[in-house]
């Protein structure tokens, strides 16, 4: 669905990644992972074609983004930013209904159609009682869900989504989570930087483990995901461990910690 | 309330501004008199006072707080500043600059207006071209490039000021505070007016997505740089038509926009033309009063925009609890 192009992402004096050519394609769960810096966020939001420079390298169902209108790409790329504005002058709702702005048909107002979705995403995340609560006023972990319900709102056939669990307490975690993997279960492509490895493993079929300095392991758990790539795209010991037949990654005991950390 | 509700009250409060302020003058006309020569029956004197002079001041004073007032809702969502207004483009600054040369040399007033147009249009693009870089405007950049410049501009004005004869200072000073005595005709400004609207309310519902940041507009689907350049450009011109008819009115550029968002029309599909009612009637209530309350004194219109708006704005933002921010 979504292809990088032999991408390079780089800042004056430091290349974090070069000649990254994957292809994500539609109903698989990518996580991308690596330290802080390492090139996450710019990656992701390369792939959502809002880094204008790289829009040539990432194709869009074949089709390179630049050649795609804005309106057409964010109708089928939906993202959550790492970071968005917590000023906005209306309501929960009012947030909710600008996700349907790609869609939106009339000029001025919001369809039967728009205004039922952002309803019923409202109360999927559990915000049905908050819908007309100005958005401001909103706790940061309300936030964040009024911000999903507005992602899904939109509707698109990929969700590139930068650490999507920020702000929520366990259960909302496990709920945006399954949500997602819902999504890719009927088709979409899901595309988010994590920092948590148990959800991580548990919730995506591939990985992207990037460096920082250029190199890059992109491939299905069995090609990607194992105590040594992790150990070695942290920087930091970890190992694995089997808990009723699910691998999980746990960080090493302080005496295995080498000394580059 | 409702939102169309808050709308028709700024409406009916526009129209009663309108009929206010071609109501009061020096000559006090009678309301009969006033409707017989509004509906066009009658000619004579009071006609002449009602159609030649109060109801151009009037027209002229309503298209220049519309503008005014429309572009500063318009640099608040561009510039995600809420302290934005329409003066940061230089635009004021190189207009009195042209005009306060053009007054300082003698010259009349279409060559005032001439001197006026090209320095606003001098000092913008100067501000705009400084300001962009990479393919893109930076609003800090922006912000920061329109201070400067504006404070070069003022250190010019007060050169201007210090070496102009007595005389010619006080209808400088005029100028430099807003003032609709010079207006003219108000059908340019009203017919600009018109066309920004017409424009503009479509855009509406892409304005409150611009308004979440460039990156998550440009994911909703706008065109962000496209959208930026033409809402400058618009911005740019309603400040430019206003100042070229009141000089550099303070006040309402900055502060209708607020103004309305505390009323509850947040919503830039209702901020916009409401700012556009609400700044043009605020502005023809505050000539009105510079005009007559004072007779036969006559203030510049920008020190009573100032004085009516401080108090209302301060008794909403007092009135409105925190949890209905």
């Amino acid at each position: 669905m979504l292809r990088a192009e032999n991408l390079r992402i780089a800042f004056p004096g430091r290349t974090l990644v070069d000649g990254l050519s994957v292809d994500f394609g539609a109903g698989q769960v990518w996580a991308i992972l690596g330290r802080n810096g390492s090139g996450k966020s710019t990656l992701l939001r390369t792939l959502a074609g809002l880094q204008p420079s790289q829009t040539k390298n990432v194709l869009l169902d074949g089709a390179p983004l630049h050649s795609i209108s804005r309106r057409q790409a964010a109708a089928r790329i939906g993202v959550l930013l790492q970071e968005e504005s917590a000023e906005f002058w209306g309501t929960a709702r009012d947030y909710v209904l600008l996700g349907r702005h790609p869609h939106a048909a009339g000029v001025f107002g919001w369809s039967r159609i728009d205004e039922d979705i952002a309803e019923t995403e409202l109360a999927a995340q559990n915000l049905g009682a908050f819908s007309g609560r100005a958005y401001t006023t909103l706790s940061g972990g309300e936030r964040q869900r009024a911000r999903a319900a507005a992602l899904f709102a939109q509707r698109p056939r990929a969700y590139l989504v930068d650490e999507p669990l920020q702000h929520l307490d366990l259960p909302h975690q496990v709920a945006l989570l399954e949500r997602l993997s819902l999504e890719a279960r009927q088709g979409a492509l899901v595309v988010m930087v994590l920092h948590d490895l148990l959800f991580a493993s548990r919730y995506c079929s591939h990985f992207l483990l990037l460096y920082g300095d250029g190199r890059f392991n992109a491939g299905s758990r069995d090609q990607a995901l194992n105590a040594a790539t992790l150990s070695d795209v942290y920087g930091f010991p970890l190992e694995a461990i089997e808990v009723r037949g699910e691998q999980l990654f746990l960080p090493g005991p302080p005496s295995a910690r080498g000394p580059h950390v | 309330m409702q939102r169309g509700r808050i709308l028709l009250l700024i409406f009916l409060f526009t129209l009663a501004a309108l009929t206010g302020s071609v109501a009061v003058g020096s000559v006090s006309i009678p309301a009969g008199d006033l409707f017989a020569a509004l509906s066009g029956r009658v000619s004579g004197p009071v006609a002449d006072i009602v159609w030649k002079l109060r109801l151009p001041r009037a027209a002229a004073g309503f298209a220049c707080g519309g503008l005014l007032a429309l572009a500063g809702a318009l640099l608040q969502v561009l510039l995600r500043n809420p302290l934005a207004d329409p003066y940061i483009f230089g635009v004021s600054g190189g207009a009195a600059l042209g005009v306060l040369l053009a007054m300082l040399l003698g010259l009349g007033i279409a060559t005032q207006t001439g001197l006026g147009l090209a320095g606003a249009i001098c000092a913008s693009a100067a501000v705009f071209l400084l300001s962009f870089r990479g393919g893109e405007w930076n609003p800090y950049r922006l912000l920061l490039t329109g201070v400067v410049v504006a404070a070069g501009l003022n250190a010019a004005l007060s050169l201007i000021l210090v070496l102009a004869p007595h005389a010619t200072v006080k209808g400088m000073l005029y100028w430099l505070m807003g003032d609709l005595g010079y207006a003219g005709n108000p059908v340019p400004a009203l017919l600009v007016l018109a066309v920004l609207v017409v424009v503009l309310l479509p855009l509406g519902r892409t304005l409150n997505v611009l308004a979440l940041g460039r990156s998550k507009a440009l994911s909703l689907g706008v065109p962000v740089a496209g959208m930026e350049i033409l809402l400058y450009f618009l911005a740019a011109v309603a400040t430019v038509t206003a100042v070229l008819v009141g000089g550099t009115i303070g006040f309402i550029g900055l502060i209708v926009p607020h103004l309305v968002r505390l009323l509850g029309l947040a919503d830039h599909r209702w901020l916009l033309p409401a700012s556009v009612l609400a700044g043009g009637s605020l502005l023809v209530v505050a000539d009105a009063l510079a005009r007559s309350a004072w007779a036969p004194l006559q203030f510049p219109v920008g020190v009573l925009t100032a004085l009516l708006g401080v108090p209302v704005l301060l008794l909403l933002l007092a009135g409105r609890s925190d949890a209905s921010r």
